[in-house]
């Protein structure tokens, strides 16, 4: 089972690239919206690996070493859902057939590099498949080939090769202590010798390593410009699931999993998570680019999670995937909503904006949702996930790091706030009298995001029992 | 630019070579032919390939260039040179034992029987590569 959800979208796209025309156009967008839909039901109700669990049935054909959690299962879930809107904005954002079948095609290596990476149990694969979901995502940035795209792509590629050689360093000391690059071995080593100093050396640049990948400051240097100057879709992915999947994923499953961190290393993944959200916070206040707003905003919500990472109690974890999955959701549908207003607005320029909550109904009302989510209004989903990580980090003595994440999320509910009024809100412009809503491919992906936000807020005791 | 550009690769062919004897001395000859023939080999003639389409860049504007970076850059080689004879003084590298290495396992055996979902993952890369190719530098059709 596990094996399918690389493999699948593999074969897929081996037959969309077969030489027949009538897999180029609409069947190839239908194909893949059908494998996503399946991709959702399976990591729902997969089961997982378990003591006594069935083998997988692919495992005498493909000895791939792959392995489903609870962790793996909401990563699976939410890249399916995010993968998903960003296809269906695809329609409405990319013009032109031949280069919307492109798009399909790099996205369907990303979702295979995405699901391999939260699937696989070996540091080295790990790696291989975060390089091919990256080099997958410098071509997405840079697909319509403007040039504040490629400057994007060329300053994600640069930060990503610094952190492909501390990567790759850290994965040849694990391989000289461990002899192995399983998690199995790597962890073994971390239980016999944790006072290794090249053990501690290795963990501190892979750390690094993902810090770069994340967009955690103070190695966000490429993400406001990649995720704000590329098609909408494609900042969807990035900010909607990329830097989770081979970022914060990562970061999690190792600390969880694999290394035994020290009371410091947690203590400066609280730092800097801390600094992330209250930098990313203040630079957001500044914005005029709609864009790049939520591309700072990422890194003020990614914050969050790695602090409540750093404290690493039970309530802290659980609070981080939460949010992990809230973020996923409200930042994708944040996204299509900016997408929405450019395309029919003409402009992303905040300052230009105003009283489009009457030309555009559907992304005004959705937008707020994402924002009062994003900003941690009850019962919205993003109000349990934060209350969680404030709570775990109050219980466990962190007061003052509680402290900090609370009044950002006042800082998280100005500038969204901010937002809504400059664009939704106040004077319509007289050159925006005749805009209208987005087409259904938009507002449909808009809706389906918004229920998910308040269902999740709702229903969160049944998420968190499922996942 | 372009007589620059192909330095720069002729360099990088002669570190592969370095890093093909190096493994070889190692004991990895496997990995040493792959090293030479794909890296100093396959790689060079593809990197040539695409700066032979490149415009070149007039001496003039050459010179310019040099001088703006030599402005810009001068102090880095004295600040690279001081940093090391500082840290060699003064920082303290603390013993490790690294163990011996276990076992040694044939290449071919790694490869091919105990990596299927890193080959698996290489294969999904040259994908990845080849669109890439496609979409950033295939002309549209008028």
């Amino acid at each position: 089972m596990p094996s399918a959800f690389i493999l699948v979208p593999f074969f897929l796209l081996i037959i969309l690239n077969l030489p027949f025309k009538f897999l180029k156009g609409e069947s190839a967008f239908w194909l893949f919206a059908a494998l996503l839909l399946a991709q959702l039901f399976l990591s729902a109700l997969c089961p997982l690996d378990t003591p006594g669990a069935r083998p997988d049935p692919l495992a005498p054909f493909f000895a791939f070493g792959l392995s489903i959690d609870s962790l793996s299962r909401l990563l699976l879930f939410s890249i399916a859902i995010v993968v998903f809107t960003s296809l269906s904005v695809s329609r409405y954002s990319i013009k032109g057939q031949t280069q919307r079948f492109n798009f399909i095609n790099l996205v369907l290596i990303m979702l295979i590099g995405m699901n391999a990476t939260v699937i696989v149990t070996d540091l080295f694969s790990l790696y291989l498949f975060i390089e091919v979901t990256a080099v997958a995502s410098f071509i997405l940035i840079s697909i319509e080939k403007e040039k504040f795209a490629i400057e994007g792509a060329f300053k994600y590629l640069f930060l990503s090769a610094i952190a492909t050689v501390f990567m790759l360093s850290s994965i040849a000391l694990f391989l000289l202590l461990s002899g192995n690059t399983s998690f199995a071995a790597i962890a073994g080593t971390f239980k016999n010798s944790a006072d290794n100093f090249l053990l501690k050396l290795a963990t501190g640049l892979f750390l690094c390593a993902l810090f770069i990948k994340s967009g955690i400051f103070p190695f966000h240097g490429w993400l406001p410009d990649a995720h704000s100057s590329c098609p909408t879709p494609v900042s969807v992915l990035l900010s909607g699931i990329a830097v989770k999947a081979c970022g914060i994923y990562v970061l999690v499953r190792l600390a969880i999993s694999v290394f035994i961190l020290s009371i410091d290393a947690k203590n400066v993944l609280m730092f800097i998570g801390a600094c992330s959200i209250v930098f990313g916070a203040l630079a957001c206040l500044t914005q005029s680019n709609f864009k790049r707003l939520l591309a700072y905003s990422t890194i003020s919500q990614l914050g969050y999670i790695v602090l409540a990472l750093g404290c690493f109690t039970p309530l802290a974890l659980t609070g981080a995937l939460f949010h992990l999955f809230n973020h996923a959701v409200f930042k994708s549908l944040l996204f299509v909503n900016a997408g929405a207003v450019e395309k029919q607005a003409g402009t992303i320029d905040m300052d230009k904006m105003g009283g489009l909550a009457k030309q555009m109904p559907f992304t005004a009302t959705t937008s707020a949702i994402a924002s009062l989510s994003a900003a941690g209004l009850p019962p919205l989903s993003g109000f349990w996930s934060k209350l969680i990580i404030i709570l775990a980090l109050w219980n466990s003595g962190r007061i003052f790091y509680a402290g900090v994440a609370l009044l950002s999320s006042v800082l998280t509910l100005a500038y969204l706030l901010s937002l809504q009024r400059k664009v939704f809100f106040g004077r319509l412009e007289d050159s925006l009298k005749y805009i209208r809503e987005a087409p259904l491919v938009i507002v449909f992906p808009e809706v389906l995001l918004a229920i998910i936000t308040v269902a999740a807020g709702l229903g969160f005791a049944f998420m968190l029992r499922w996942f | 630019m372009t007589v620059r550009l192909i330095r720069s690769i002729v360099g990088l062919a002669l570190t592969s070579v370095a890093l093909s004897a190096l493994m070889y001395r190692l004991g990895s000859p496997l990995a040493a032919v792959f090293e030479l023939s794909v890296c100093a080999g396959l790689m060079s003639v593809i990197f040539i390939t695409t700066v032979s389409f490149t415009a070149r860049v007039s001496k003039e504007r050459l010179s310019v260039r040099r001088r703006e970076r030599f402005m810009k850059f001068w102090y880095l080689p004295f600040l690279v040179i001081a940093s090391g004879l500082l840290l060699s003084r003064y920082l303290r590298i603390p013993q490790f034992k690294i163990p011996a290495p276990s076992g040694a396992q044939d290449v071919r055996n790694v490869l091919w029987n105990l990596r299927h979902v890193d080959l698996f993952g290489q294969i999904v890369m040259l994908l990845a590569g080849a669109f890439g190719v496609v979409v950033l530098f295939k002309e549209p059709k008028e």
